[in-house]
């Protein structure tokens, strides 16, 4: 490593710290104001430093939610947090699976069509649900699953992105494994469960943190979906509770919500950081 | 051709079980009504669904003639290039900051990447906050240097808002590639540099950036089709498309068109217009991609 000047490292640490505080300023002042009482909001300024209304708001946004519109409640965050990890725990589990197994018999079989199932199944790349989205509604709404976990989770449970980071973890895989595990008259189904699975535990893990933070920030499709107030995720809720107008909105309840739905998927990326920043940048390349 | 290992087990039924339920999400969730949003935009739909007419291309003409819709493929294009200009330059600022300085990267790296974990949606809603004209700290203090903030009203104001929102959360997914793409780059030709004088910032532009040109012409492809579809719940909760259209965008329009207005053969027809635009980055990714691996 080539060492620096004293100016150059002086440099790079002041403006990495502004970085830093680009990134915790405004998390802070949401904080602030999810810990203080409505009024003291609308103060010019607004307080600087934590109050001490923290428990009490944190207790109305978990259990009864802040007004909508027209003054009618939304639900609590404490059902809209649950909601969004069934629907964001689904969806990472499904793709995972369905992409393990599909993945496994296009790189460890030869036989007709694999081409084209394979180009079938990057195809789903190209179409967001955002490109498909009025007969995708029409569809799930013919099926029943209008307000349904099964309706939030099932359109969005293919992956193009874990079948490609799975296809390029396989391929690295030493060809004599599949032989010894052959001769020792392994059949297909014991390789994968016994060697193919233990092995693609990296893989595995920057999955569940990118599909887990996909499915967590879905909007367009649960706010298609959901009409019934029980089966609203986070971010349905937050933008009802906004519909009310910036000056009606109950802003201490609504921050508390914000900084509550930021919380699981902080931990997730954060906690298994090392594995998840590689996954993430080799998966998309 | 898709390549495969050399050694492979033996069975017919096998792997097509295997892909079963892959293959199956996808025809029923995927190309079915990809291919009915297809259909649709070629024909005119009562509100009703009761009866339907063929038209050809009058959806499309109709939209294409609409200015308001041309309006909003301008508006999402302009979104792209501000957002990907934006967090782009940041994220390689604060990349090349953080290459060089030993173990105490990790630190920084974990605070400028955390914002990956905040929705689009959390993000939007936080920057409205701060901005609002009547609880905003970032609007006060505005206020204080002259400015009136007031985006509901100024078209440009909303615009920026959106922009703000989606770079402060998009910066660190640049941030990881352009650092991933650094580490890559051997030291030692670094090294040489150094040692016939070269400093830290002709370094940086005679070295280290044309070797990123990858790692940037892919960034440039993925935060333009971020943008086409992440701005949306910020658009949809905190500006609905306003004031006066200026951050109505494609998915947007999509969105007001199909399930506001109940004009599904317009819809539709933007769907497959929208369609287009995603094949075309989609390609010009995988004709890189494919370069890159004969390097």
């Amino acid at each position: 490593m080539i060492s620096d000047s004293t100016p150059t490292r002086v440099f790079r640490h002041v403006f990495l710290v502004i970085g830093c505080l680009i990134v915790i300023v405004p998390i802070y002042f949401v904080f602030v104001a999810s810990s203080i009482p409505l009024p003291a909001i609308f103060q010019r300024p607004m307080p600087l430093l934590p109050g001490s209304e923290i428990i009490q708001n944190y207790y109305q946004a978990i259990f009864h939610g802040g007004r909508g519109l027209g003054g009618a409640r939304a639900i609590g965050a404490g059902v809209m947090l649950q909601n969004s990890f069934i629907m964001a725990g689904g969806i990472t589990v499904a793709k995972i699976i369905v992409s393990l197994l599909s993945t496994f018999a296009i790189v460890f079989f030869r036989f007709p069509g694999r081409s084209i199932l394979f180009w079938i199944i990057f195809m789903t790349l190209m179409l967001p649900v955002e490109v498909r989205i009025v007969p995708t509604y029409g569809l799930v709404s013919d099926l029943g699953m209008l307000n349904s976990y099964v309706g939030l989770i099932l359109p969005l449970a293919v992956s193009a992105t874990a079948t490609f980071l799975f296809k390029q973890y396989f391929m690295t895989i030493p060809d004599q494994l599949v032989e010894a595990a052959k001769i020792d008259g392994a059949g297909p189904m014991r390789f994968f469960s016994y060697i193919l699975v233990p092995m693609s535990r990296t893989p595995i893990a920057a999955l569940v943190v990118i599909q887990f933070v996909y499915g967590w920030n879905q909007y367009l499709w649960p706010l298609l979906i959901t009409t019934e107030r029980r089966f609203y995720t986070l971010m349905i809720g937050l933008g009802r509770m906004l519909n009310a107008g910036d000056a009606q909105a109950d802003w201490h309840i609504i921050m508390a919500i914000t900084i509550l739905s930021m919380i699981p998927t902080m931990l997730l990326v954060l906690g298994m950081q090392k594995t998840f920043v590689k996954g993430l940048t080799e998966a998309d390349k | 051709m898709v390549t495969g290992k050399s050694v492979v087990f033996k069975d017919k039924g096998l792997p097509y079980l295997l892909l079963a339920p892959e293959v199956t999400l996808t025809a029923v969730f995927f190309i079915v009504p990809a291919v009915q949003a297809l259909i649709m935009a070629f024909y005119r739909e009562d509100a009703f669904g009761f009866s339907r007419t063929f038209i050809g291309f009058g959806n499309f003409e109709r939209v294409l003639n609409d200015a308001q819709y041309v309006q909003s493929i301008w508006t999402t294009l302009a979104f792209s290039v501000a957002v990907a200009v934006i967090t782009m330059v940041l994220a390689l600022f604060f990349a090349s900051l953080a290459n060089n300085i030993g173990k105490k990267a990790i630190y920084y790296q974990t605070i400028i990447i955390s914002p990956y974990a905040v929705a689009p949606l959390v993000a939007g809603v936080m920057w409205f906050f701060l901005m609002s004209p009547a609880v905003g700290v970032v609007a006060y203090a505005l206020r204080l240097l002259g400015i009136t903030w007031n985006h509901a009203i100024v078209p440009w104001q909303a615009f920026m808002l959106v922009v703000a929102a989606s770079s402060w959360q998009r910066i660190a997914y640049n941030f990881l590639f352009y650092l991933a793409g650094m580490q890559m780059i051997p030291d030692s030709l670094l090294e040489s540099a150094a040692i016939d004088g070269s400093g830290p910032v002709s370094r940086f532009w005679r070295i280290t950036f044309p070797l990123l040109s990858p790692t940037t012409f892919f960034l440039a492809i993925v935060n333009t089709i971020y943008v086409f579809f992440y701005t949306f719940p910020v658009i949809h909760t905190l500006t609905e498309g306003g004031p006066n259209n200026s951050t109505a965008t494609m998915v947007y329009r999509i969105y007001r068109d199909g399930f506001r207005s109940l004009d599904y053969g317009g819809s539709s027809a933007q769907s497959v217009i929208l369609m287009a635009f995603v094949m075309v980055f989609v390609l010009i990714q995988f004709r890189y991609v494919e370069r890159r691996v004969y390097y």
